[in-house]
């Protein structure tokens, strides 16, 4: 994370040093994924293409961008240019603002002439949507609308059917109902931002008169922030963990010297009160599919009686794992995400101690460590930064504290086991494996968009282009879903292949790290030739791309006794099997297809 | 604060913002002297100097530079 643009950062540093951030984030040899995205803006949009493109850098996404001409962004969506359409965007960002209202209600207009007018607009952006979706089948993300800069009928303004806030907020309403009832399509939330920044700098008419900015310029970092976290979370940078340290982070004082009945913690004293909301805060992440852990220095013992506190909020079980010892911070950092199966950079880590955090900075690389200040900045700064931006919330995601407790008891049975196998066999695993179906579209997505490790491709895709694999006759798509004694995994393996002619290209193999080693791969190779036999294929070719993350996959077809038959110096390998002699491998898992 | 001061500072704005150590400004410096500046990085060169200085700009005052000379007298008027 580059030091410049984490939050809190100062937008005026970096629109100052943008060039020279950069080149820093460029040369810092970071595996970028391309995305194509198409601002059409209803007004200036120049320095939003350009600090959004370091924010996105700094997530390891390399934009590439089209702008529509000035104030454009309808005539573009609507009537097409030969530029937007050869660029084939992933992801289309509509800028509009309060300028681009053509008409408010005037106050002589009746209910009735008001409603018109308000249907009138919402469809001059509906039209939009629907062309723009139909035309590109991709991504939407569209600015909400700040409230005007100024209140013709003062207070009545927000609740009068003729002041311009009630008219605005009223669109902004429709926009949300047209949000949450369409697949692909977010909202940037400039209402909350502009407010937030303070409405009357963010509408500082100069930047309109002068440079037809809809927003001034100084505020543009924190836009360019607000988008960059919606498209990273959709390309699966959303951070997975809040790691916490305990003394004067989660309660006031230090429990080994203070005892538990010392520590600030409840609702009696203001001191009290700050760590209890902060408690409350991070244990709703909990329910997000945040998982929760621990690091501090501390006796076991002490850190248990502290979570125990009856005024607490936090309490052990809330914990995946708790590293309550006297190693240094950064080893029990890299312990906690090798538990956890997942990358130190998914790890956010909160310590009131600078001290701390600038050894957990420095030794653990890409773990996140916010400036986070005391205790009474704490939640606006983890809040801003948004390392979890919500962006698509399937049950898998509120589910996830739970399976990652049962993976640890897992973990502790597999250790009563001479024979691996024996182990597996002893999860009573049972595994549905089938054909894409429209109701796992979402959640296929978005592992498509998250996983990196167990993934042979790193491919990414969109919604719609899910679904033309599911729809379509030359492909076959199988999500696969794993069960056992001590819990459901929900879906947790992908792969799609393309049929041309005899063979059958995979284009794309992954699997939640979730179940890794449970022998998942085995029972869908199964599926997937038994599949392919059915449809007269014989050969099946394999792809390894290789990224800085997916090395645990460099030999899977090679276990598959699949023939190399390319490999070139970036150590991207092709691999081809003849299927017609393939016998089962799967004797762990009962699947049903 | 000396015209000299100013014009020190805001050679070293132009270098930060145009990442060009290089840079060396006189009153008569315009937009084609310098790689670059074009309308757009205009924007960003009002704003970091009325950052820099503390100061804020009329429209009146930004429509009527025209060259790096103006910008410095209306600084030193508005930091004096």
């Amino acid at each position: 994370m580059n030091e410049l643009l984490a939050y809190p950062y100062d937008p005026e540093l970096i629109l100052k040093r943008k060039k020279r951030i950069k080149k820093e984030l460029l040369s810092s040899g970071a595996n970028f994924t391309g995305k194509k995205i198409a601002i059409l803006g209803g007004s200036t949009t120049h320095d939003i293409a350009a600090c959004l493109e370091l924010f996105l850098l700094d997530h390891g996404i390399k934009p590439t961008f089209y702008e529509s001409e000035f104030g454009q962004y309808w005539q573009d969506a609507m009537f097409g240019s030969e530029t937007l359409d050869s660029f084939a965007p992933d992801v289309i960002y509509i800028h509009t603002s309060y300028r681009n209202i053509a008409d408010f209600p005037t106050i002589n207009d009746s209910e009735q002439e008001i409603d018109d007018i308000l249907i009138e607009q919402y469809r001059h952006f509906t039209d939009m949507w629907a062309t723009l979706r139909g035309k590109f089948h991709c991504t939407i993300i569209q600015n909400n609308f700040e409230m005007p800069f100024f209140r013709l009928l003062g207070n009545k303004d927000a609740s009068d059917p003729h002041g311009r806030t009630n008219y605005l907020s009223r669109l902004n309403s429709m926009f949300y109902e047209y949000a949450n009832s369409t697949d692909d399509f977010y909202i940037n939330d400039i209402n909350y931002l502009s407010a937030s920044y303070g409405l009357q700098k963010w509408s500082d008419t100069f930047f309109w008169h002068m440079y037809k900015y809809s927003l001034a310029v100084p505020a543009i970092p924190h836009l360019a922030h607000n988008i960059a976290n919606i498209i990273k979370s959709l390309y699966g940078k959303n951070k997975k963990s809040l790691v916490l340290d305990l003394d004067n982070t989660l309660w006031g004082g230090v429990v080994g010297d203070d005892g538990v009945q010392g520590i600030q913690i409840g609702h009696e004293t203001p001191m009290g009160q700050v760590y209890s909301e902060f408690q409350e805060y991070a244990k709703a992440h909990k329910d997000l599919g945040v998982l929760l852990c621990v690091n501090s220095k501390n006796d076991h013992e002490n850190a248990m009686e502290g979570l125990n506190h009856p005024e607490g909020t936090l309490k052990p079980d809330d914990f995946i794992v708790i590293k309550a010892n006297w190693e240094n911070k950064d080893q029990n950092i890299v312990d906690i995400a090798n538990e956890l199966n997942i990358l130190p950079e998914s790890l956010v880590f909160i310590d009131d101690n600078p001290v701390e955090r600038e050894i957990v900075k420095a030794q653990v690389d890409g773990v996140n460590v916010p400036s986070v200040g005391s205790v009474e900045t704490f939640i606006n700064i983890i809040d801003k930064s948004g390392f979890f931006e919500v962006t698509n919330f399937s049950d898998d995601d509120k589910g996830r504290n739970d399976m990652y407790v049962a993976n640890a008891k897992r973990a502790a049975l597999n250790k009563t086991y001479e024979n691996y196998e024996d182990y597996l066999s002893s999860l009573e695993m049972s595994a549905t494996i089938a054909d894409f179906e429209t109701i796992y579209v979402p959640r296929i997505t978005q592992l498509t968009n998250k996983s990196n490790q167990f993934n042979l491709t790193t491919k990414r895709y969109s919604q719609s282009e899910i679904e033309s694999v599911m729809d379509g006759d030359n492909y076959i798509g199988l999500y696969g879903k794993l069960s056992d004694k001590f819990g459901d995994n929900g879906l947790v393996s992908i792969v799609i292949g393309r049929v041309q002619e005899t063979a059958l290209h995979i284009e794309l193999w992954l699997m939640s790290c979730r179940v890794l080693k449970r022998n998942m791969e085995d029972a869908m190779m199964d599926e997937l030739i038994c599949r392919a036999k059915q449809r007269g294929i014989e050969t099946i070719i394999g792809y390894y791309y290789k990224t800085a993350k997916n090395n645990m996959v460099s030999s899977f077809y090679e276990r598959f006794g699949f023939a190399k038959t390319s490999e070139n110096e970036n150590g991207d390998s092709a691999w081809e099997l003849s299927i017609k002699d393939y016998t089962n491998k799967n004797n762990v898992i009962k699947v049903e297809s | 604060m000396t015209r000299e001061k100013v014009t020190g500072e805001v050679q070293n704005i132009f270098r930060d913002l145009f990442d060009d150590e290089s840079i060396v400004i006189d009153d008569n410096t315009t937009a084609d002297d310098v790689e670059d500046w074009d309308s757009l990085e205009h924007i960003n060169l009002i704003t970091s100097i009325e950052k820099h200085f503390s100061i804020k700009f009329a429209m009146s005052e930004v429509t009527h530079f025209k060259n790096v000379g103006n910008m410095i007298d209306t600084i030193t008027t508005k930091v004096s």
